[in-house]
């Protein structure tokens, strides 16, 4: 055990009666039993497969603190404000706690469960002793197994079924306090038919904290979720935030994951497909500096005829890395699987470095399985095109980046999320008078 | 307006531009012709900017300024245009964007505050028109799925908003059909002006009966090996390269 891994088991004991649900007896024993796995796993080691590009022992090195609960007053409302977006319903968690003051959720359908997690364990200990930790696995590696023991809030979004929610809802994660350690769980249950829009966004002020988010998602038969992603973290935080996804027979999940911030950042995407069931994973990563940013994916096809389409690019600056890992499985009875997966990257320097390992492992025979991946430079040709139309050469290798990011930002169907990510960006890829309506 | 004196240019060390030397005053069209090879693209290449080629020897002025030590967007911003022979495709740009940001490069360059948006969209569907083009190929990326003849008509789009002094078009009508060659014929020749000159690189004659020159030369072997009025265009056709290339 490495010591900050027993340091922080160490302290787990003072802190375990102050964590939400320390009361329920199922909770306390999966607690305890992730504390168990954490102690023995520590973080991940780069010895692992699915980490081999990515070492952790900068996280492992300090030792970040739970942060009590802000009484406000500390965020500058109109900063906050800024964060928000327009015609959604906003759940704000400041340093791992969800705030009812700061969040936005007037006039949801009585029907519709949206709760911090704290609350929710205790107003619905019985849903969430049926669904929390069902989608993950505490083995997995240690960031579950950590976010497990220690989450400290959260939230529960819970839709009916046949419900259709009008309006998407934003989970708004707020990092405030300097070696933070922000521990958050989400579970997100859409019912059979129902269908959902969710956003989850991470900000940070200028300090590095460590953020262990899970989310867990439970798409019902023939239900519907989008789960966009924003990570725009400080520059100097530490970002773990993994998605995990269950699907029911014919249910469609979408998830656009907008890596932009963080000093060391990684993400999970893994998906279980049912019979018949639909889902795209999208990524735009976008590395400067000495960024370090990881996304994996999971695609299991576990049922026959269900068709997952993937689509990866990174733009890779200074001495950016980049890493995508993208597995697809196709299980032995899942046959007459499409799948499809694509990774591509454009590095802008030299010292930029791109890893990236697409894996099929395919147990069916009869079946449609595809992937590429490409890492490429700018087309000079492109920019001496753009010049000879009176583009100046820094301009046109930025409308040339910011075009092969904008696919990405362009599969964005809700206009102000859109045009949110849009800003961030058009921030890393400046070109003067922009019409955003032409883009 | 453009005065190429003894240029020399190599290309990996070898010299494809063997001494040209042409005068072009305002307002005149002059053809280059040439078998494949000569170095005419080169010299296209050569006066746009493009890099990857040397320039050993020899002076380009354009307007009573040295051409060549110009970036490629500043000879655009003063007025060069090239048509390409190839016109790049840019997807995740559109026409319009690319089409705004140039032009107010160009002002702004000279000064000029930005375009009016309205102007803008006046100035562009007028010539959109010219061209018998769809408008929706304003809000599609730049050339990204576009025919051959498309992406031709394209090039004279941009040359027509721009409104450039010196156009250099590289063999804007290869790959065209006649119905299409007639259209960018129109548009080339309704942009002729007393002020505007055209350098017109070509490997057929055919482009001649639609846009006559003031003058053609013949490129071969990286030299202009012969000049004339319109008349010494048919007279290759008839004659064929060989002709030239052995005097």
């Amino acid at each position: 055990m490495t010591t900050s891994v027993s340091r922080y088991t160490a302290e787990y004991q003072t802190l375990a009666p102050t964590l939400p649900g320390h009361d329920l007896p199922w909770l306390q024993q999966l607690r305890q039993q992730a504390l168990a796995e954490f102690s023995v796993q520590g973080f991940p080691s780069p010895r692992a497969e699915e980490w081999r590009y990515t070492n952790v022992s900068a996280i492992e090195k300090k030792l970040f603190a739970p942060v009590a609960k802000l009484t406000g007053g500390a965020i500058d409302r109109e900063w906050l404000t800024s964060q928000q977006l327009a015609d959604v319903w906003s759940v704000v968690l400041v340093d791992g706690h969800f705030s009812a003051e700061l969040s936005v959720l007037a006039g949801l359908p009585d029907s519709v469960v949206v709760l911090g997690m704290a609350d929710a364990l205790a107003k619905q200990p019985d849903c969430l002793e049926a669904y929390l930790n069902k989608g993950v696995n505490n083995q997995e590696h240690g960031f579950i197994a950590f976010n497990t023991a220690w989450f400290s809030d959260g939230v529960l979004l819970h839709i009916p079924a046949k419900l259709a929610l009008e309006k998407p809802v934003q989970i708004l994660h707020v990092a405030t306090h300097a070696e933070a350690l922000i521990s958050t769980r989400t579970v997100l249950i859409a019912d059979d038919h129902a269908q959902a829009s969710v956003i989850e966004t991470f900000v940070g002020f200028d300090n590095a904290y460590l953020t262990a988010a899970v989310t867990e998602v439970f798409v019902g038969e023939n239900a519907g979720i989008t789960l966009t992603k924003v990570q725009c973290e400080s520059a100097k935080a530490y970002h773990f935030g993994g998605t995990y996804v269950k699907q029911a027979r014919d249910a469609r999940f979408t998830h656009h994951n907008f890596a932009f911030g963080g000093l060391l950042a990684r993400s999970d995407i893994h998906t279980d497909l049912g019979l018949a069931s639909e889902c795209e994973l999208f990524g735009l990563y976008l590395g400067v500096n000495r960024q370090h940013i990881d996304n994996h994916t999971r695609i299991n096809h576990l049922k026959p005829h269900a068709v997952s389409r993937e689509l990866y690019k990174g733009v890779l600056d200074d001495r950016a890395r980049g890493v995508f890992q993208g597995r697809v499985i196709v299980a032995l009875d899942a046959q007459h699987t499409d799948s499809q997966m694509n990774n591509r990257n454009l590095l802008l320097s030299s010292d930029a470095e791109a890893d990236t390992k697409p894996q099929l492992e395919i147990y069916a025979d009869d079946v449609k399985c595809g992937h590429g991946v490409t890492v490429g430079q700018l087309d000079e040709k492109s920019i001496f095109y753009l010049q000879s139309r009176c583009i100046d050469e820094e301009t046109a290798r930025n409308m040339l980046t910011f075009a092969f990011a904008n696919e990405m930002v362009d599969k964005i169907k809700i206009k102000s999320l859109h045009d949110l990510v849009l800003e961030q960006v058009l921030l890393r890829f400046p070109q003067e008078g922009v019409e955003k309506n032409w883009l | 307006m453009l005065s190429i004196k003894n240029l020399t240019v190599n290309v990996n060390d070898k010299q494809i531009l063997k001494g040209i030397n042409l005068e072009i005053k305002p307002g005149e069209i002059h053809a280059i012709m040439g078998p494949n090879g000569s170095g005419k693209s080169t010299l296209s290449h050569i006066l746009s900017g493009k890099s990857g080629y040397q320039v050993t020897g020899g002076s380009v002025t354009y307007q009573g300024k040295d051409l060549l030590a110009m970036p490629p967007e500043i000879r655009a911003r003063e007025g060069v245009f090239l048509a390409f022979q190839y016109p790049v495709e840019i997807p995740g740009v559109s026409n319009i964007y690319l089409l705004k940001a140039a032009l107010n490069s160009i002002r702004k360059h000279h000064g000029q505050s930005e375009v009016d948006a309205m102007d803008f969209l006046t100035l562009v569907k007028g010539k959109v028109r010219l061209l018998e083009m769809d408008e929706k190929f304003l809000y599609r990326a730049v050339n990204e799925g576009f025919s051959g003849g498309e992406k031709k008509r394209n090039e004279i789009l941009q040359m027509a908003i721009l409104e450039p002094k010196l156009c250099i078009l590289d063999e804007t009508d290869s790959g065209l059909d006649i119905d299409a060659l007639k259209i960018v014929a129109e548009g080339v020749n309704s942009l002729r002006s007393p002020e505007r000159s055209f350098v017109m690189v070509t490997h057929y004659q055919r482009l001649l009966d639609y846009i006559k020159p003031d003058f053609v030369h013949v490129l071969a072997h990286g030299q202009i090996v012969k000049s004339g009025g319109a008349e010494l265009a048919l007279e290759l056709e008839e004659k064929g390269y060989s002709w030239v290339e052995a005097a």
